[in-house]
């Protein structure tokens, strides 16, 4: 193997990695705002637990997420220097805006969300942990917006002289807002989303079928179903349609591998399931009629546009991004199913808390969730190949021409082993929280609620909380 | 001044930002193992720091993203050039982190000992990897006719670089301690008290041995020095910031004393800074190769939405840092949600 295929397979591994963590921090995140609003509105101190509980589960996830983001941002340039070369008057602002606007946001009130509970009142605990998730929110914002420009690249020129070849900014705005910016950032937020709601309820799920912390597991079970049903819901019916659309409109190719469709065809099928024949340029499988022209342009009668119309254009693994495209399909409709069954059952005189068979089908959802997100982003990344900026520059002319196969050999080799040991402990330590369950108030509060400062005045008027603690001890 | 050295100095105040910073964190876990002895102190060390690292490692990311953006055909160079040493810095950057999330989540002492080694090899490790890459960047690099910099990880680890990484280790324990000064108490606080006169002379030495090897080896560094007097102020201030530390911390006043010790980073970068200007890379191939803050820019329409970006941005960054520091000011007390 090649540094430049080395290369290729380090940046799947470590970014798919890494995107096992941020949709955590947005999704639970967001869930977490709802059980602090809830206990800021009710004062019903079942959910202040549970904002404890919660907090620190996502505190582990947010160091994982930070610790194997790093790496993204220095790959660029390590194995990836042509492609910096080429892209940095474009790409590079956003990913220092990226740093600017988002992660000092997190990084700032991270400290206060992990340890507010007994610093900050319940309103202001609130302010900082909704300041972390908008940060992360934030942070999603400039990172599709960077691989986005490199989807559908605009707002931009090629200039030779001086060399190196590059793409030099003509409009800010165009590359901002390129084509397929705002309907994949909808759909990435509303799939983080759904995430999220799927982590509570797998853990609620887990706790009724054990028994265990029956009151809680009942609230924030109940809190997190809608949110589940509505956003698995929207990912099939809205965001997931709205981004077909716009590949069949901004990317051609890119659908007609989605769909294995080789010939131009008017009333164009979707398969539910099927096998890409590339060498034979067929694809055989089970497909629902007219249904792709459907979703594409609205219109069963539409002629989409098949992979032989394309000419000598260069093929990403057709095979591949089919698979990986319908897995994340089958999932999605799964989980709608999941969701709408669960709605029924819950509002069903809650005939959910006893039905044992669905709990079960919920515990196992968030990793079928982190499945179906993972299979939508190589979706996105595999259908641009052989490009590294969509038509513009190919994957293989943005290497880093020094890098020899050894020393990527021995990067890879490192991250496989330090994210396999990250990996093993993540899990360990998660498994063990949620083992442990929600702490009593009594165990978790050194300071009573009504004494913590709760405006930004009492926060600044007062002494620091951690003088008054020590003094107190 | 044009918009390329309003960015050369932005990017230098970046990682000023990031030394002094994530430099008293560092220096933290480098006193981890030999300050703090039982598991409260060691607690009492994480915690110190525990609001406030995420933060301060975003520094270092801004940095990255800074010299992507407005300088990327210096990042390109420097990112894969230096491919393994900074695939190291990443390793032991995950690894701190994680030990520091890791480290009290279970009560046995055997994961608490691992990860309270893990925590200090790796500040140490990332100390020295930081000061060996700023010492090659101070030595020059054999940049070709493409930018390309060709050089294998033992090539890096030069006796000058290897000097400049000790010194930097030295400089971080001497910042942290200075730091604990101030969050900690009692026995521990004396503790810590008696050793930063120790790291304070050991970084002193070490540094003036920096000087003298630039002074007697590296001649277009000092060159500058050597054309024009005034950039001498620059190392002298910082002299001057490194003794007041001291007079300072022998009067009680460890957050006045922490101020100097930053100061003192600051004005060190800048006397690298002024050697180095107006290159980033300097080419031990031929000058003709060497990368400057003109020939590795962005285009000025690039650099002129970036800066827009930065005086957004940094207002807020500032006010909040400034806002975490104070709420988490004072002795830092172990609690039950802590690290």
């Amino acid at each position: 193997m090649d540094a430049e295929l080395l290369s290729r397979i380090q940046f799947a591994l470590t970014a798919s990695f890494h995107f096992i963590y941020p949709p955590l921090s947005m999704g639970l995140g967001l869930m977490l705002v709802v059980i602090g609003v809830l206990y800021v509105r009710t004062k019903d101190p079942k959910w202040r637990q549970l904002s404890f509980f919660w907090i620190k589960i996502y505190g582990l996830i947010f160091a994982l997420g930070v610790a194997t983001g790093v790496v993204q941002e220095f790959e660029f340039g390590m194995n990836w220097a042509d492609y910096s070369r080429f892209v940095g008057n474009v790409f590079g602002s956003l990913l220092a805006a990226e740093g600017v606007f988002a992660f000092f946001l997190e990084g700032g009130f991270l400290g206060l969300m992990l340890f507010g509970g007994n610093r900050l009142g319940p309103r202001m605990w609130l302010f900082a942990t909704s300041m972390v998730v908008f940060g992360a929110h934030f942070s999603a914002l400039w990172i599709i917006m960077a691989n986005s420009w490199m989807q559908t690249p605009a707002g931009f020129t090629i200039a030779t002289d001086p060399a190196p070849t590059r793409a030099v900014m003509t409009d800010f705005w165009s590359v901002v807002f390129t084509p397929s910016f705002l309907p994949r950032l909808i759909h990435v937020l509303i799939a983080s989303w759904t995430v999220g709601a799927a982590l509570v309820l797998s853990v609620s799920a887990w706790y009724l079928l054990r028994r265990r912390h029956l009151d809680l597991a009942r609230a924030s079970f109940t809190m997190a179903l809608p949110f589940f049903v509505v956003f698995a819901v929207l990912n099939l019916t809205y965001s997931g349609a709205e981004q077909a659309t716009e590949v069949s409109r901004e990317q051609p190719v890119k659908l007609a591998s989605m769909e294995g469709l080789w010939e131009s065809t008017s009333c164009a099928p979707a398969y539910l399931f099927g096998w890409v024949d590339e060498a034979n340029r067929t694809t055989t499988g089970v497909a629902a009629p007219c249904l792709l022209s459907l979703l594409a342009f609205q219109d069963p009668n539409a002629v989409i546009e098949g992979l032989d119309s394309f000419g000598d254009a260069p093929l990403p693994p057709v095979n591949l991004v089919f698979q990986v495209y319908h897995l994340m399909v089958q999932l999605g409709v799964i989980f709608a199913a999941i969701g709408v069954l669960g709605a029924v059952l819950f509002l069903w005189r809650r005939r959910i808390f006893e039905a044992r068979w669905v709990l079960w089908l919920l515990v196992v959802t968030v990793f079928l969730a982190e499945a179906a997100i993972t299979a939508g982003w190589w979706t996105a990344e595999i259908g641009r190949q052989p490009w590294i900026v969509y038509d513009v520059l190919e994957t293989s002319a943005g290497r880093s021409p020094t890098l020899s196969a050894f020393d990527v050999a021995v990067s890879l080799g490192m991250f496989i082993a330090l994210y396999a040991l990250l990996f093993v402990l993540f899990l360990y330590l998660l498994n063990k929280k949620i083992q442990v369950g929600p702490e009593p108030l009594e165990d978790l509060e050194t300071v009573p609620v009504s004494d913590l400062p709760d405006t930004f005045r009492d926060i600044f008027s007062r002494r620091g909380r951690a003088a008054d603690v020590g003094a107190e001890r | 001044m044009t918009l390329n050295d309003i960015w050369f100095v932005l990017f230098i105040v970046i990682v000023a930002g990031y030394l002094i910073l994530d430099g008293f964190d560092m220096g933290v876990g480098i006193l981890h193992l030999p300050l703090a002895r039982s598991d409260i102190e060691r607690r009492t060390f994480l915690n110190s720091i525990g609001p406030v690292w995420d933060g301060n490692e975003v520094w270092l990311v801004l940095g990255g993203g800074v010299l992507f953006a407005v300088f990327p055909l210096a990042y390109a160079s420097l990112f894969s050039g230096f491919y393994l040493a900074f695939m190291l810095v990443l390793v032991v950057m995950i690894l701190r982190t994680v030990a520091l999330e890791f480290r009290s989540k279970e009560k046995s002492t055997s994961w608490r000992t691992t990860w309270d080694v893990v925590f200090w090899a790796s500040s140490l490790g990332l100390a020295l990897l930081l000061g060996v890459a700023f010492g090659n960047i101070l030595s020059g690099v054999p940049i070709d006719a493409d930018g390309n910099i060709s050089v294998s990880l033992i090539d890096l680890l030069t006796p000058f670089a290897l000097l400049v990484g000790a010194a930097t280790v030295a400089m971080f324990a001497m910042h942290g301690s200075i730091y604990l000064s101030l969050k900690t108490e009692g026995e521990l606080q004396a503790r810590i008290e008696r050793a930063t006169p120790i790291l304070m002379v050991a970084f002193f030495v070490l540094n003036t041995l920096v000087v003298v090897a630039m002074l007697l080896f590296r001649h277009d560094i000092t060159e500058r020095y050597r054309a024009d007097l005034w950039p001498v102020v620059f190392p002298a201030a910082a002299l001057v910031a490194l003794v007041t530390a001291w007079y300072l911390l022998r009067a009680g006043r460890p957050l006045a004393a922490f101020v100097a010790s930053s100061a003192m980073i600051f004005l060190l970068l800048v006397s690298g800074a002024v050697g180095i200007y107006p290159n980033l890379l300097v080419s031990t191939t031929d000058a003709a190769y060497d990368l400057t803050i003109f020939n590795a820019a962005s285009a000025e329409n690039t650099l002129e939405v970036a800066l827009i970006i930065a005086f957004i941005g940094m207002p807020f960054v500032l006010l909040y840092t400034a806002g975490v520091y104070y709420i988490f000011r004072g002795k830092t007390v172990v609690e039950s949600e802590g690290y």
